[in-house]
């Protein structure tokens, strides 16, 4: 995991909720994810190719990721909704968007969200990159996002520019 | 006026509607991707389109390239989390009128959507 696109996750996780829900996000400490955790209910994924590779999951439980859905889509939410995955994926997609627009000199693509929904699932991943995971709370629950990056091409341009904006 | 909305997130389409309903527009219709939005388009020509970038099947660049081919004139914004200056510039070669980076808020899009119908005559 390179730690130079914490930041950006972070900035970008708290515009989202803050403009999308009008909810701040209190962003604690990120730390390396262990083998046995975190477990949610509900994950959405989104992978990132091109200069640097990995993917974000955020991570939720039914209740949070319900009253953050609501609050986002502006009516009524429950897991069973038809629009439940469809409103949880494109926060994800928001968060994946606004970090890569400040990976500057690293051009990346993302690909479309993935949802799993399901009871204390917990999201495997592959063990060459390390994963750190970062705690949120906000005042509709607590989730986590987790972040697993690297750079798969050296920067074009100003190195020093990209490192400052991404540190 | 005939407004295309044209996202792969009903959520997205959803908070679009209400922001356009707010500011009097009904007559709207909605695409999940590129291909269902060229069919659409090729049937009846919208006053007003609002195109994401990353969708399944045809994505919204290649969208926009395809309508551009043969039509010149009908007002496109872009609506898309991709926010990076080589992207915004990308969809204006393409021939987006306006561009929207989300997260957005309703009085952010409510502007975008207000400027490019003063900028038709429409508003």
């Amino acid at each position: 995991m390179d730690v130079r696109f914490i930041n950006p996750f972070v900035k970008s996780i708290c515009n989202t909720f803050e403009t999308m829900c009008s909810l701040p996000v209190t962003v604690k400490k990120p730390e390396m994810k262990t083998d046995n955790g975190p477990t949610s209910d509900v994950s959405s994924i989104i992978g990132f190719s091109g200069d640097a590779a990995g993917s974000v999951a955020l991570h939720f439980s039914f209740d949070t990721a319900s009253q953050l859905a609501t609050k986002f889509a502006g009516i009524d939410i429950t897991p069973e909704h038809d629009d439940f995955a469809d409103a949880i994926g494109e926060l994800a997609n928001m968060v994946a968007g606004g970090a890569k627009a400040q990976f500057q000199g690293v051009d990346v693509s993302i690909s479309l969200p993935n949802v799993i929904v399901g009871l204390n699932h917990n999201l495997s991943a592959s063990k060459s990159v390390p994963r750190i995971i970062i705690p949120c709370d906000t005042e509709l629950g607590s989730f986590i996002v987790e972040i697993g990056m690297i750079l798969t091409k050296q920067p074009a341009g100003n190195v020093a520019e990209t490192a400052g904006a991404l540190s | 006026m005939k407004i295309m909305l044209v996202d792969d997130s009903r959520t997205i389409r959803n908070i679009q509607k209400n922001v356009l309903k707010q500011i009097g527009h009904t007559d709207l219709i909605e695409a999940e991707d590129g291909v269902v939005a060229l069919g659409l388009f090729q049937k009846e020509v919208p006053d007003l389109m609002l195109v994401d970038w990353n969708m399944p099947n045809m994505d919204g660049i290649t969208l926009i390239r395809k309508i551009r081919e043969t039509n010149k004139t009908v007002p496109i914004i872009m609506c898309t989390t991709e926010a990076e200056k080589s992207r915004i510039l990308e969809a204006i070669k393409a021939g987006v009128n306006n561009y929207i980076v989300k997260p957005f808020s309703v009085e952010s899009l409510q502007e975008k959507i207000e400027q490019t119908m003063a900028k038709i005559g429409a508003a």
